[in-house]
């Protein structure tokens, strides 16, 4: 018996009992559509999570000066003189695996313009710290070289304090004031959103590094600077382009062994591999949960399928008699669970990316379907068909004909 | 002319439970091609047993049996399900149609097991309905017909496969007298006409007297075998009263 005969015996069977197919179907379709909504809602957590470790720039390592001790209280790191141009000029000749370094300087400061006024979070730094954290000025141009040596008051504006001062205006061109100086607006830097602690990266102004020393951040070290960040090459090189900065520093600072280092290197990227990990393992428990119904579906079809070949016994008996061989009534049987599962399934995939897009729309939660998932769960749901469509088929084709046409 | 049918020393032995129950006791017969045998005896003497054994759905425990000059007692259950495709049609007393299926459908269902396209299929159970005066009726199902039509779709599924054999248990069991001599006269045209070789298994004699051959069981085994000249079912149909209702109609 050919396969499309017996895919349309198989469906002829199911709609002459639409009622109970639609009920067996319901079982796996909530299972696949749950499976899907959580999947979706996992990688969607993760896609955000990715989002974010890309808005702050791939592969990057920050190092902060260290803490200073005034009267036994002891403050942050990047508080005291430590760190300097040189060193991050060091940085960039010795070690191989580096591909962008930005010294910098930061402190609040007052931007006003005309009669509004904004207190933000200023970095004076150099053109490269915009490339190491992947931040394109939509409107204007960047600071160049040829700025930074001259220490020109210019600066660039995020989202945040560019709606704050100029709304809907283009700040391109004006002049604002940052602690009284008066500072040329060059450009605005492009939407970046808030950290994964909520953080809005947007409220920020940058200046170049020599401004900054000059005039916003004037010090009794010359040279020394806050930060400095850190492009690696690649992420499988960030752990050796740590180990490799810290001997440098190390060297340059002269400390011995054993002594404790006065700076510090965090390496952002891993702590945010951390929070993807845990929305993978997030994504993995959803949807472990969800297959539980898929699991609960499969054993509905076993039980309507048992139900099905004792009701049919006399049929099977029938087809037997004319000549049906055992695998003749096993396939058949089988490609019903099958098929059952199959549209059930399908119409699962189409619940599921439904509900995906309900719950981003209503609750806001971020939701992704991956095709893999798609693939994986009709897969499942084709495969839960055939083990528990197993084994009461097999029980029909083991019937035997004179018993079978003999049932009442 | 080859025996389509020979058994020797047949024996089946039936366990139920603790005791062993001895449907056949040695049965040797052998049927020709063509003929019409009526096999008869009481429930219980074997003859079912037989024929579900000449029928190829159950095996003997022991004892030999050559269809077609094929051993065909030591096969498996695949092998006996292409025999029963190939060589033998069924007809049942309860007719065992698949309900809720059309009667071309019901005819055609020997010919899924045997890979027969769908426009061969659609057009010899055309055809095997059409010989059983069913024509218009093909997409009637089961229980939109009477039961004499019931019995026609059987035949007429019987018949789609060309088989050697017709095996018959009480097919007019639940019919009236007219029905089942319509039918008794249908298995004659076959038998005569068409050369096929046919088995009925019945109790009533007024049945067993259009067969050539009578074959009496008892106990498991054969008590009497004789050849008789049948009687005509078409004979008998024209001495039938005209029934009243059907003057109205």
């Amino acid at each position: 018996m050919n396969l499309l005969l017996t895919f349309r015996i198989a469906l002829k069977a199911i709609s002459r009992n639409k009622l109970r197919s639609g009920l067996t179907m319901l079982g796996i379709i909530i299972g696949v559509g749950a499976v899907i909504t959580m999947v979706a809602i996992g990688s969607g957590a993760k896609a955000r999570i990715q989002e974010q470790i890309a808005s702050m720039g791939s592969n990057l390592l920050i190092v902060l000066s260290g803490s200073t001790t005034s009267g036994g209280v002891r403050r942050s790191m990047g508080s005291a003189p430590t760190l300097t141009v040189e060193d991050a000029k060091a940085i960039a000749e010795e070690i191989s695996v580096v591909k962008h370094v930005a010294p910098a300087l930061n402190g609040t400061t007052q931007v006003v313009y005309e009669n509004q006024n904004w207190a933000t979070n200023t970095t004076a730094t150099t053109p490269e710290a915009l490339l190491i954290r992947d931040w394109p000025v939509v409107s204007g141009r960047p600071f160049n070289q040829a700025e930074l040596s001259a220490a020109a008051k210019v600066c660039l504006l995020g989202q945040t304090v560019a709606n704050s001062l100029f709304g809907e205006m283009d700040p391109a061109g004006q002049i604002v004031r940052i602690n009284k100086f008066p500072f040329t607006v060059i450009g605005v830097l492009s939407l970046k959103g808030q950290t994964t602690w909520g953080q809005d990266q947007d409220d920020v102004v940058y200046v170049p590094l020599t401004t900054g020393q000059r005039f916003l951040f004037g010090s009794r070290f010359p040279g020394m600077v806050r930060a400095i960040m850190v492009q690696a090459t690649g992420p499988d090189v960030m752990n050796r382009a740590e180990e490799e900065i810290s001997r440098l520093l190390q060297q340059r600072h002269r400390i011995r062994p054993g002594q404790e280092n006065d700076f510090s290197i965090r390496n952002l990227t891993e702590a945010m591999s951390t929070a993807e990990a845990s929305a993978n393992v997030m994504t993995i428990l959803l949807g472990a949960i969800a297959s539980i119904s898929l699991l609960v579906g499969g054993i509905g079809i076993m039980n309507i399928m048992l139900v099905s070949v004792t009701e049919r016994t006399r049929e099977i008996g029938i087809r037997m008699a004319v000549g049906a061989q055992q695998r003749d009534i096993l396939y058949q049987f089988l490609t019903e669970a099958l098929v059952l599962s199959l549209i059930g399934g399908i119409i699962g995939i189409f619940l599921g990316i439904l509900a995906s897009q309900l719950i981003a729309q209503f609750l806001k939660w971020p939701t992704l379907i991956a095709p893999s998932a798609l693939l994986l769960s009709s897969t499942f749901a084709a495969a839960v068909g055939v083990f528990f469509g197993f084994y009461p088929a097999r029980k029909a084709a083991r019937l035997d004909p004179i018993e079978a046409l003999r049932y009442e | 002319m080859p025996e389509l049918i020979s058994v020797e020393n047949l024996i089946k032995i039936y366990q139920l439970g603790e005791t062993q129950v001895h449907a056949l006791r040695g049965v040797s017969l052998s049927i020709q091609r063509g003929e019409f045998v009526a096999i008869m005896g009481a429930s219980g003497s074997g003859k079912s047993t037989l024929m579900n054994i000449l029928g190829c759905l159950d095996r003997p425990t022991r004892g030999r049996f050559l269809l077609d000059q094929n051993d065909v007692s030591s096969l498996g259950k695949d092998q006996l399900a292409q025999i029963r495709n190939k060589k033998i049609g069924f007809v049942f007393q309860n007719f065992n149609l698949l309900s809720r299926t059309s009667a071309l459908e019901n005819v055609e269902l020997p010919l899924y097991y045997n890979g027969t396209t769908a426009k061969d299929r659609r057009r010899r159970a055309q055809e095997a309905l059409r010989m059983l005066g069913l024509e218009g009726r093909e997409h009637h199902i089961p229980s939109q017909l009477s039961g004499g039509q019931q019995q026609r779709v059987a035949i007429a599924r019987a018949l789609v496969n060309n088989p050697a054999l017709i095996l018959a248990d009480e097919p007019t069991g639940n019919l009236d007298t007219r029905t089942s001599l319509e039918i008794m006269e249908i298995f004659q045209n076959l038998n005569q006409d068409s050369r096929i070789t046919i088995l009925i298994v019945t109790h009533e004699p007024d049945i067993a007297a259009y067969a050539g051959r009578h074959i009496q069981f008892r106990d498991g085994k054969v008590i009497a075998d004789k050849q008789v000249q049948p009687r005509q079912a078409s004979v008998g149909l024209a001495q039938l009263p005209v029934l009243k209702n059907e003057e109205i109609a």
